[in-house]
């Protein structure tokens, strides 16, 4: 049953391949969704255009629904799923850093890759700055391990915390995600009118 | 080949975002785990730092933990998902016209103040990013759709962060005037 040991599966070198083709289709999909384009990305925050907010939300909810869809069908194995572990301190302020490097640099680092396939030279002065700041963190981390350790909750989903079904929280998540798009594409006609295209 | 081409136009969100939607699960499904960005590039940084530095990375615990002793840190997928990041990126890029060297700012500012602007948020994004233990790719859309607790709390962190300052930087991106 699914998810796979690719490595011990295919080998070494079969699995990199897919990795590869993987961040292939990632960074094809990231280009022609506008992504190389920093300003596009900012637009977001000016509510000008929220292309950002529709393929992030529309790619999470499609990609939620099918995994745990087919992990109720018995096809995936969700206790093998990768589920990011809960920091909740370290990644708030974390978070906050990043949404003022983003407002900043008109990036996040994917989108910053795929500016600079592109040849723009402000992504790739993007991504000279991240690899200083990973560089940075990683000297300087050990100042306030305690605190990048701190606010552990282990692998918590949503549905666990809430104490609801999975199903549920799905929905709820799928009807708010609706409602946020049509309300931002409402709210960002009545500021700009219909001249932008998304 | 030479023709001066047009490019074009992006694809439409939704349609950009089901098929990211799909890439993302056939990954899960594959692999078990999500898509990444961040932390290749940081196996990127550690490597090039045990090539210079070699003894301090083995004594830094953070850094030993990829690149300690024998251990190679790119010896890893998302190393392998990152190169093909900038290669999908070329490729789309290329297709349709959009490969071309250029800096992409708002009208009230030179290419010189985005490049620094760039280099500064840049910097911001790499730390913060691995202080959040992932980035957008990582940590939002991957942890989010595994609903990940710490995932979403870490999206809207980013969210809140970004239009807590937008308005006092919107001479950064917005069209001249005072909108």
């Amino acid at each position: 049953m699914a998810p796979y040991e690719l490595t011990v599966l295919l080998g070494q070198f079969a699995a990199s391949f897919i990795y590869l083709m993987i961040g292939f289709a990632f960074g094809f999909i990231l280009e022609s969704a506008g992504f190389g384009d920093s300003r596009r990305l900012a637009a977001q925050f000016y509510w000008r255009d929220i292309t950002v907010m529709k393929v992030m939300f529309t790619a999470i909810l499609v990609a939620m629904v099918l995994v745990f869809w087919s992990a109720a069908l018995g096809w995936l194995n969700f206790d093998d799923v990768w589920v990011n572990p809960t920091y909740l301190w370290p990644g708030i302020v974390g978070g906050l850093i990043m949404g003022v490097g983003f407002i900043f640099g008109g990036f996040c680092p994917g989108t910053s890759l795929v500016g600079a396939a592109t040849l723009k030279l402000d992504a790739i002065w993007f991504v000279a700055g991240s690899a200083v700041g990973i560089f940075g963190f990683g000297e300087t981390v050990s100042l306030f391990n305690d605190f990048w350790h701190s606010s552990h909750f282990g692998r918590l989903t949503l549905h666990e915390w809430l104490d609801l079904p999975a199903g549920s929280v799905i929905l709820g998540l799928v009807g708010i995600g609706i409602l946020v798009l049509w309300l931002g594409d409402m709210l960002r006609r009545r500021i700009y009118g219909d001249s932008h295209d998304a | 080949m030479l023709r001066k081409r047009k490019p074009e136009r992006y694809w439409d969100p939704y349609v950009a975002g089901v098929l990211l939607g799909l890439l993302l699960f056939l990954t899960f499904f594959l692999t078990g785990h999500g898509l990444g960005s961040s932390g290749g590039v940081n196996r990127i940084v550690v490597a090039l730092e045990d090539l210079v530095v070699p003894r301090h990375v083995d004594t830094t615990p953070y850094l030993a933990s990829m690149a300690g002793g024998e251990r190679n840190p790119l010896d890893h997928w998302i190393v392998w998902q990152v190169a093909g990041i900038l290669a999908g990126g070329f490729v789309s890029g290329w297709l349709r016209g959009r490969v071309k060297v250029e800096t992409r700012h708002g009208p009230q500012i030179t290419p010189r103040t985005r490049w620094a602007m760039a280099f500064v948020g840049g910097i911001l994004m790499g730390y913060g990013a691995r202080l959040a233990r992932g980035c957008t790719s990582g940590q939002a859309l991957s942890g989010g759709a595994v609903l990940s607790a710490g995932s979403w709390a870490f999206m809207l962190a980013v969210f809140a962060g970004g239009y807590l300052l937008a308005w006092f930087v919107r001479r950064l991106w917005q069209p001249g005037g005072d909108r």
